[in-house]
């Protein structure tokens, strides 16, 4: 069980996830970002109502974290030395479609490093490599869904589609809410990035309302002086049936 | 006008990216000293209950090469048929099985592999069983939204052929491409994206 049911002494939640809008999703198959060509799959998809093994999930407990976990500055970095580049603080709440705050969430997110460069063998863009920066992390919502952690904004970076297609600065998102069907890939952007709408991989998504909800806006309140800007990123994830009644048989 | 009803939309997926093993497998991508070790990588230890089994396997594109820089994860119920969630109301799960792997394709052959036991059976929400199953979730570099598909195991053909899911779909000659053949203790479980083998996905 989850600390913060724990603490509240909540019955878990048991009904199934509302049905996914795939129109807001963006669909599989989408030839300007040339990758999906074949790895989209064709036929429709079986489409069912939620059952035991999608309403459950995995649920990791706050013992998993290291101290370091949400710190992305100094979590691969030499005692004493930080990664380079425009400091960040990330935060915001996870919520699901229903606007409840989602606690015990595990957040996990990586991202290039102030010059634009991944930490990864596959990675050849000429941009160098940070020594004290890895571009991972990993925190737990509390119980009212609120997380935070810290780290260098991304730079933007190049890649093999189109001749000269750009990603926009972002950071990617892996999100565990309470059911495997709730189970979400995002990326954040920054605010009044002129990349985005150019984007190959963001304008697969078609609605530009749900681009704007993956942008994260420059909160100078939440800002530490002197020391690191704030972006703000709601993460929303899908809304649960309420279980007003128990019907055991239904249309069988 | 009416009343609104004040609901959120859900985050809009966004693809997993080339670089999904930095976030997810940072240990396997080489990334040492931040995690101890990677989430997912052990699901079973000494005193885990049931039969153990391997579950092994690619994923295909649709030019039949396998994607060598995809990432799995898989989600079932221990031996009795419960899952280690606090959604779980029937009963407390084995508390030596996780039920929930991660594993990433491997960077030249592609090749995915579990160790973990074979599930019982949970039921429908109408109340009849289903048959042994392993949730399969599927990301990588041009999958835009995770793809969710099911596992069921080869040598479970009565239950198989009752399940309320395997029933219902339309073309029956797609099925086989849910179901794992049998080796030992091992099952093989490809999962094609495209093409006449294409496995069937979940939208659930």
């Amino acid at each position: 069980m989850s600390e913060a049911n724990f603490l509240h002494n909540q019955k878990p939640e048991t009904g199934s996830f509302f049905q996914r809008d795939l129109n807001w999703h963006p669909k599989a198959f989408t030839p300007w970002y040339k990758t999906s060509v074949v790895r989209s799959p064709q036929r429709a998809m079986l489409s069912l109502d939620n059952t035991i093994s999608e309403i459950t999930g995995p649920r990791f407990g706050h013992n998993i974290l290291g101290e370091l976990d949400n710190d992305l500055i100094l979590n691969f970095a030499k005692p004493g030395e930080s990664a380079i580049g425009p400091r960040i603080i990330v935060y915001g709440r996870v919520l699901d479609e229903r606007g409840k705050g989602v606690p015990g969430a595990l957040l996990e997110f990586w991202q290039a490093n102030a010059g634009g460069r991944y930490r990864h063998k596959k990675e050849g863009y000429q941009a160098p490599l940070d020594p004290n920066f890895g571009g991972c992390g990993r925190t737990i919502t509390d119980e009212e869904g609120n997380y935070f952690f810290r780290t260098v904004q991304p730079g933007p970076y190049p890649w093999p589609n189109g001749p000269n297609d750009w990603r926009p600065a972002h950071i990617h998102f892996s999100i565990f809410g309470h059911g495997f069907a709730q189970r979400l890939i995002t990326q954040m952007y920054f605010e009044g990035d002129p990349l985005i709408p150019m984007c190959p991989i963001v304008r697969t998504i078609a609605d530009p309302a749900a681009i704007d909800q993956l942008t994260a806006a420059l909160d100078m309140s939440a800002t530490t002086p002197m020391d690191s800007r704030a972006y703000k990123f709601d993460i929303v994830l899908r809304g649960r049936r309420s279980t007003f009644f128990e019907n055991k048989k239904e249309g069988n | 006008m009416v009343q609104s009803l004040n609901r959120l939309k859900e985050s809009a997926s966004q693809t997993a990216g080339p670089y999904v093993h930095i976030g997810l497998t940072p240990n396997f991508a080489e990334i040492g000293g931040v995690y101890p070790e990677d989430l997912g990588t052990s699901m079973v230890n000494d005193k885990t209950k049931g039969e153990r089994i391997t579950v092994t396997g690619r994923v295909i594109d649709g030019t039949g090469t396998p994607l060598r820089d995809a990432l799995l994860e898989i989600w079932q119920a221990d031996a009795d048929g419960l899952y280690n969630s606090p959604s779980e109301m029937r009963g407390a799960a084995d508390p030596n099985f996780t039920g929930w792997g991660r594993c990433p394709t491997h960077m030249d052959t592609g090749v995915f592999t579990f160790h973990t036991v074979k599930p019982g059976r949970v039921p429908f929400p109408d109340g009849r069983m289903m048959a042994p199953h392993i949730t399969f979730w599927v990301v990588a570099r041009g999958i835009n939204l995770g793809l969710q598909t099911r596992m069921y195991f080869g040598d479970e053909e009565k239950a198989n052929k009752e399940d309320p899911i395997l029933t219902r779909v339309e073309h029956q000659v797609r099925v086989p491409t849910l179901i794992a053949k049998r080796e030992g203790d091992t099952y093989s479980f490809d999962i094609h994206l495209q093409g006449e083998k294409e496995t069937i996905f979940f939208d659930i």
